[in-house]
């Protein structure tokens, strides 16, 4: 091409910053596929039945992970049927009464500023709030209400989002056709936003699989195997944070690898659910 | 019946405005929590022993409480972080934005939001068995549980931040720029890199601030490599970040131990805050162009 007229200088420099950039991306790219393949190779072998549908007993040295998986799956219910109401009603408020700018201003404010907090403080705050000032002990449901703030942000900007996509005709046709605010909320604007609400599910569902550092001292590390309500009540371990005991604390590293490989699972299991989604939303309304 | 309408309508209004108001009520119940709960000791120990007192041996018969190494190892492993991660992760920005097919857009942006995906005590146990060990060989320390093996796990995570926001922000600069810059005898790769960067340089400075942040809040993948002990920063050295001085004493602390570690998060949330100032800072100037 006209590669031949070029400076020797401009040359090299293209040639420099091509291969630079090839080389961060295939960098990139190797390191996702090496973490996947090394955490599957270590951890699926480790994962056996007895594994995952039994609890760990000192007296024959047994580890199973039933009461973390059972752990986990009450408090990602918990928290979504807590945030869900709380997030979308937020998402309602900003979109659909707010006429305030500065309020609306205020309050995105504060959601940008939770999404850029540690998990590690919500842990202490969480902590401090809800086990010891509102006396919930160190507990599931603990656990449950800090995930909730985390997750608060989320599901406020998924729902926001689509809310916005709601065309506006649709809200004054119904306004026309002599309804209330509420109804026009209830039966309009609503219906619009369930992709939203269900996008934002998904991230969130990602995020508290991911969760450990807020749940290390709000919902504990027990291994007891309980139902629902008995287990949202008592402390009790998810799967990450028993990773992290396995890993950190007793040197069991098969375990920690099959609960790895089972985090890296779900986790492609979610990203894959979260595109399906989204693109079958954006078919739909297109 | 029109009265009846209107206070309910009222009413919904308040319960919505409720709702809307609770995530400022958050913010405002983290603050007032970590001030209350972090003041008590600082003003016990004296506000330039804690935050510059060197040693730090809370359970010593005359226990310290000097958290300079913390704080440092903190700014540090950050900037270890920033100085690995950014290059690559915006190297490959430029290649997804500019470069790559769409095909293999879609894949490597899949890739990039699992990266995203993956707990970090899973990034925290590949370090452990992977990383570690090779430090200790590599470089013939010791242990190889260090602000090294830190840095590189978080370069590792901050990936995925930095190379999405970049991604949007180099995507939207305005195509008129790049075809006059084409016009003009510049090459697609000098177009990119002295065109469309600085055009996009709030959004990539948003990108590098959001890393910032990551890396500063992360406790447990750190807590697994970084050995944890309460030693002044240096590279093959076991070391103790903000975050892990928490998160590591917290079960078994009591009394003024327990309040510094309150003071500790409150130090940690002033820098995060300081942060987020900057991100929207940047964040406002990307949305004003």
């Amino acid at each position: 091409m006209l590669n031949a007229k070029l400076s020797r200088k401009r040359r090299r420099y293209i040639g420099f910053m091509r291969a630079l950039m090839y080389v961060c991306a295939a960098l990139t790219y190797a390191l996702v596929l090496f973490l996947i393949a090394y955490v599957l190779a270590k951890g699926v072998p480790n994962i056996s039945w007895e594994l995952l549908s039994t609890s760990p007993s000192y007296l024959t040295e047994r580890i199973g992970i039933l009461p973390d998986i059972l752990n986990t799956v009450y408090i990602v219910i918990a928290t979504l049927l807590i945030v869900l109401p709380l997030g979308v009603g937020a998402a309602i408020y900003l979109t659909e009464y707010a006429k305030n700018k500065k309020v609306v201003a205020v309050i995105e404010y504060a959601a940008e500023t939770l999404s850029g907090i540690p998990s590690i403080i919500y842990g202490l705050v969480g902590m401090l709030f809800f086990c010891q000032f509102l006396g919930m002990q160190t507990s599931l449901l603990a656990g449950a209400l800090t995930l909730v703030i985390m997750n608060l942000p989320t599901i406020m900007r998924t729902t926001q989002e689509s809310l916005k996509t709601v065309p506006q005709s649709y809200r004054e046709g119904a306004f026309g056709l002599g309804a209330g605010k509420w109804r026009v909320i209830r039966t309009v604007v609503l219906p619009g936003c369930v992709d939203g609400v269900i996008t934002g599910c998904i991230l969130s569902v990602g995020r508290i699989l991911g969760e450990s550092a807020a749940l290390l001292f709000t919902a504990g590390f027990a291994h007891a195997l309980n139902g629902i309500f008995e287990g949202l009540t008592s402390a009790g371990a998810t799967l990450t944070v028993a990773l992290y005991v396995y890993a950190k604390e007793q040197g069991e590293f098969g375990a920690a690898f099959a609960i790895a490989a089972i985090l890296m699972g779900l986790t492609l299991l979610i990203n894959l659910a979260a595109t399906l989604t989204q693109r079958y939303f954006r078919r739909k309304k297109a | 019946m029109k009265g009846k309408k209107k206070s309910f309508e009222t009413a919904v209004h308040g319960v919505f405005l409720l709702l809307g108001l609770i995530t400022v009520c958050c913010v405002l119940l983290i603050t007032v929590y970590l001030i209350i709960s972090g003041i008590p000791a600082i003003r016990e120990i004296g506000l330039i022993k804690f935050l510059f007192g060197k040693t730090w041996a809370s359970t010593a018969a005359e226990p310290s409480y000097g958290i300079l190494s913390f704080i440092l190892t903190s700014v540090y492993g950050t900037a270890g972080a920033i100085v690995i991660g950014v290059p690559i992760g915006f190297m490959t920005a430029v290649y997804l934005a500019k470069v790559a097919s769409p095909r293999v857009k879609t894949v490597m942006e899949s890739a990039v939001s699992l990266l995203a995906g993956i707990p970090s005590v899973v990034y925290g146990l590949v370090g452990m068995l992977i990383l570690v060990p090779a430090i200790r060989k590599l470089f013939h320390v010791p242990d190889g549980a260090s602000l090294f093996a830190a840095i590189i796990v978080l370069s590792i995570m901050i990936l995925p931040s930095i190379i999405k926001v970049s991604v949007t922000a180099l995507e939207a600069v305005p195509k008129e720029y790049e075809d006059a810059s084409l016009a003009l005898g510049a090459t697609p790769v000098e177009t990119y890199f002295k065109v469309s960067v600085p055009a996009a340089k709030s959004g990539i400075a948003a990108a590098v601030v959001l890393g910032v942040g990551r890396a500063i809040g992360e406790a447990m993948a750190v807590m697994m490599v970084s050995g944890n002990a309460a030693n002044m920063p240096s590279l093959f050295q076991s070391v103790r970040f903000l975050t892990t001085a928490v998160a590591s004493e917290m079960s078994y602390s009591g009394g003024l131990q327990r309040q510094a570690l309150f003071s500790i998060a409150l130090v940690l949330f002033l820098f995060i805050m300081l942060i987020n100032a900057t991100l929207n800072f940047f964040l406002k100037r990307t949305k004003e162009r």
